[in-house]
């Protein structure tokens, strides 16, 4: 009798949440997918049965629309340039911070937070002042070492590189933390047998940091790559995809299929493709995980 | 002299890291066009607080602001119970089907949010729901990292404290409410900051949803402003001050708990 009570109380705790997303987030994903399959558009945001089945047509149109290819390959960019990058930028900024000459620890790490808990949206366009060609600092500091003023919203080859620093600038704060509980966990005592082999500074981070901190790693680009991939504000708010496309994401396209054209039924095939995107590139990263680990 | 080297490019990148939200808060407080000048001033020649004065009186900014802070609390408040009631069923309480349904739900997170954004915003527009505070807060209400970060927590509590409490004669609620609540008090304020910085800062779903002016939120607010004031940095800057405000506040005064909570997530997961 108490053992059916204990049962019956779990599910209740658990109802709200399960409810919610069962019918906030299961059911929307299922209905995604079937109306990936469907034309359903302008015509049928007023009435559903205007939406008509017609199986993998938004699929095979996707594959033949050089606007998904762009908004593909800009993705890629941002991912495969900035997400390494941030990354990169992460550690280092880790391993500077847990170095026993280090003082002020809290300070530094504060200071490199602080970007990370700032709105996109307000920091986009905080960067899109500093990036005006001629009025914006950077251009004025990088005048100072003889580099002329560049255009680096308005030309199609730097747009994506100009969104790309603005976004190791905002999130390599996030990753940092995480990369500083991973040395943490690193036994002191491997590094003092490396110490009495007298092995140098990068044989030690060769040889010890970087194994150790592999699942820290894995953990770091699956999550860094998840949000990269969904790009959207910055592309939105400081260039609008543009110049050229040279900066319209797959989220952006998305947005603007579905929500201002209304192609509802070929945005949600989009979106699906980016789901599959992720789950791929996931996939991979964690077998190659297991791969190197045995 | 290695560590000279050190803090010197400790230094260099906190600058780096500042600069652009000094200059931020100081073209907020320079005149009109004061920023487009060339060179570029990193001080104004007089303060003043025009701008905001403009926000304040020209731009409905309050509404924005206070649309931002009720649904960024409303989706906190319904989400920390929420989360806390199954983060606190996975961890204590044995079912069948209890280890498949939570690794189910971790399977949830790799999806993107955008595949649940069509349907949900149709089936909120046949509820008549775009356009109010529920818009946002009802695909708020649960979250899966909510319920992990909760399940990881209590998992260490142990269960003595529990079968105490029910040999006092508790029942399953009490036990939630008076004994469980408050011994997860410094997780629930981590994800209590967590839930509240990310509705703040969301863009994407409040730009769906609201889509009528009275209704917007900062970010939502912002993005449109700078159609029509492309020109007027000081005047974006002022507003972009106004909306970063709150969550640099709640993270100065709370950024103990945000930063365990991003190595609990971390390292765990």
């Amino acid at each position: 009798m108490k053992h059916q009570n204990k049962i019956s109380a779990a599910y209740l705790f658990l109802t709200p949440a399960l409810l919610a997303i069962f019918i906030f987030f299961l059911i929307p994903v299922a209905a995604a997918l079937l109306m990936s399959f469907t034309d359903f558009d302008i015509y049928s945001l007023g009435n559903f049965s205007y939406a008509r089945f017609v199986g993998l047509q938004n699929y095979i149109e996707i594959f033949k629309d050089p606007l998904f290819w762009q908004s593909l390959k800009n993705t890629f960019y941002f991912v495969i340039a900035g997400g390494p990058l941030s990354i990169a930028v992460s550690l280092a900024a880790a391993l500077l911070l847990s170095s026993k000459l280090v003082k002020f620890k809290g300070i530094f790490r504060l200071v490199y937070f602080m970007p990370v808990v700032t709105t996109l949206v307000a920091v986009s366009i905080l960067w899109r002042f500093i990036y005006h060609p001629r009025f914006g600092i950077l251009n004025y500091l990088l005048g100072f070492i003889g580099v002329h003023p560049i255009d680096w919203l308005g030309n199609p080859h730097w747009a994506m590189p100009a969104i790309i620093l603005m976004a190791v600038w905002k999130n390599f704060g996030y990753n940092m933390i995480i990369f500083i509980a991973g040395l943490q966990n690193i036994p002191e005592d491997l590094y003092e047998a490396a110490n009495i082999e007298g092995a140098s500074g990068w044989n030690k981070f060769k040889n010890i940091t970087l194994p150790m901190l592999a699942p820290t790693t894995l953990f770091v680009s699956i999550i860094t790559m998840i949000g990269y991939f969904q790009l959207f504000a910055e592309p939105y708010v400081m260039t609008q995809g543009g110049p050229l496309n040279s900066t319209l994401s797959i989220v952006l396209y998305m947005y603007q299929e579905g929500f201002r054209w209304w192609n509802m039924g070929y945005s949600a095939a989009l979106a699906f493709i980016l789901f599959f995107i992720i789950l791929l590139i996931s996939l991979i990263q964690l077998k190659l995980q297991k791969e190197t680990a045995v | 002299m290695k560590k000279a080297f050190l803090y010197i490019i400790l230094i260099g990148a906190a600058v780096l890291c500042l600069m652009p939200i000094v200059w931020m808060l100081s073209s907020s407080l320079m005149a009109n066009g004061q920023s487009n000048v060339y060179p570029p001033r990193f001080l104004p020649d007089k303060f003043t607080l025009v701008q905001y004065k403009n926000l304040f009186s020209r731009l409905n900014i309050v509404k924005y602001f206070f649309n931002s802070v009720i649904v960024s609390v409303g989706v906190t408040i319904v989400s920390l119970f929420i989360n806390s009631m199954a983060g606190y069923a996975f961890a204590k309480y044995r079912f069948s089907g209890e280890k498949s349904l939570f690794k189910l739900l971790l399977s949830f997170m790799i999806v993107p949010a955008q595949v649940t954004m069509l349907p949900l915003f149709l089936m909120l527009k046949y509820m008549g729901l775009i356009n109010t505070y529920m818009a946002i807060v009802i695909p708020g209400m649960a979250s899966v990292f909510g319920i992990f970060l909760i399940r990881q927590y209590l998992l260490a509590i142990p269960d003595s404290l529990i079968e105490a409490a029910k040999m006092d004669g508790a029942n399953d609620f009490q036990i939630y409410f008076t004994l469980i609540l408050p011994l997860a008090k410094p997780i629930l304020i981590t994800l209590a900051i967590f839930t509240f910085m990310g509705t703040w800062n969301d863009f994407l779903w409040p730009l769906i949803v609201m889509t009528n002016d009275s209704m917007y939120t900062l970010p939502v607010a912002l993005a449109n402003l700078m159609g029509e004031h492309n020109q007027d940095t000081e005047l974006m800057m002022a507003g972009s001050v106004v909306t970063i405000i709150p969550v640099v506040l709640v993270f100065l005064s709370l950024q103990k708990y945000y930063i365990k909570g991003i190595m609990l997530g971390g390292v765990k997961g």
